[in-house]
């Protein structure tokens, strides 16, 4: 595996991270508490200099899950030609990670977009706003106990009849 | 006592004057989200060239327009530009709402997807398919022209008539209705 080395450092340097393994790709699971030291050393000593995407999973009603939500880093080093993902579980009350945005400028919207999106909220970032979804709206569409057919916000707009304006 | 009239006049009723008018030269405005639009470009451009119903002149500006053709999903963001464009359109104006999606929400029954812009702005046509083809759009535009002929008077009388009729469809949300397979599923995790 390429990321390997990266891993091993990872874990020498934190001895909480677990690493785990599907069909061939690694992953680290770091606690949240950890989450910026992790992703700072990653960047700074391992090279991954380009942060690819943040995301998250809902696991609410996945088999055997034993968290609510997955949050996901998906790192890249361009000079080392090497991909890792790297996780970190939250549980609801607590659902506050910190923004990396000080690490990657990128980050800013992607965690504006989780967001919108879950509702996790990212301490000390900039502009925690929603990007893709009206300011007015109150849910978070991808949790997994939203309906797929919403709570009537689609239909809560003026009816325009002819001769009104 | 019959009237002579010259061989170049002819009699008619105002309002059936003004309705032909009208329904030669109607400006369309492009609300184009989706796939009907690509649809819609080709209705304009020169294989199937909607000049031939003078309807050619596709216009950007709402203020320049009388005929909206709305191509595509609309969703819940962008309504209220739909009906902020729709009251700076001048009267006498018209709605083709295009394809499946501006119609019924189409396949997107999700949160964010409006269920048919009927619900919320007037609708003359309605044009089904999922791109409805350049004929379908052609067609639908020309029974416009029949229904502006038919109905259309000079000072509007027929919107009257039209805001006073009840809407067609239901205006109300239909009740969710909950997935026992998905409430047992939560029910064993404790949730609801």
């Amino acid at each position: 595996m390429i990321q390997l080395a990266s891993l091993d450092a990872l874990k020498a340097a934190f001895p909480t991270v677990s690493i785990s393994e599907f069909r061939n790709q690694m992953r680290a699971v770091v606690p949240p508490a950890e989450i910026y030291d992790s992703l700072e050393f990653l960047r700074d000593d391992r090279e991954f200099e380009l942060l690819v995407d943040i995301t998250c999973v809902d696991y609410l009603t996945f088999r055997d899950a034993e968290h609510r939500f997955g949050l996901v880093y998906l790192l890249a080093g361009i000079e080392t030609n090497e991909r890792l993902t790297v996780r970190c579980f939250l549980d609801e009350p607590k659902l506050t990670v910190p923004s990396v945005v000080p690490l990657w400028e990128g980050a800013n919207w992607m965690e504006r977009e989780v967001y919108d999106m879950f509702g996790i909220e990212f301490e000390g970032h900039p502009d925690l706003r929603r990007i893709l979804l009206p300011d007015e709206f109150t849910a978070f569409p991808l949790r997994k106990d939203y309906p797929m057919q919403g709570r009537g916000e689609r239909h809560n707009f003026p009816v325009l009849r002819r001769n009104m304006a | 006592m019959a009237l002579e009239l010259p061989e170049n006049v002819v009699v008619s009723k105002l309002d059936e004057l003004a309705s032909w008018c009208r329904k030669n030269s109607l400006w369309p405005m492009p609300f184009a989200t989706a796939c009907c639009g690509i649809e819609l470009m080709a209705t304009g451009a020169s294989k199937h060239d909607l000049a031939r119903f003078g309807a050619e002149v596709f216009r950007f500006s709402p203020r320049q327009c009388d005929l909206m053709i709305v191509a595509g999903r609309v969703v819940m963001k962008m309504l209220p530009v739909l009906q902020r464009i729709w009251q700076q359109m001048h009267e006498p104006k018209w709605c083709i709402s295009m394809g499946a999606c501006a119609s019924t929400g189409g396949v997107f029954d999700t949160y964010s997807v409006v269920q048919g812009i009927d619900r919320f702005i007037p609708v003359d046509m309605y044009v089904p398919g999922c791109p409805p083809r350049p004929e379908q759009l052609i067609q639908s535009i020309i029974d416009l022209q029949d229904k502006i002929q038919r109905e259309g008077t000079l000072t509007g009388r027929e919107f009257e008539t039209a805001a006073r009729q009840k809407p067609k469809r239901a205006l109300i949300e239909l009740p969710i209705l909950p997935s026992r397979h998905w409430d047992s599923r939560l029910r064993t995790l404790g949730i609801h």
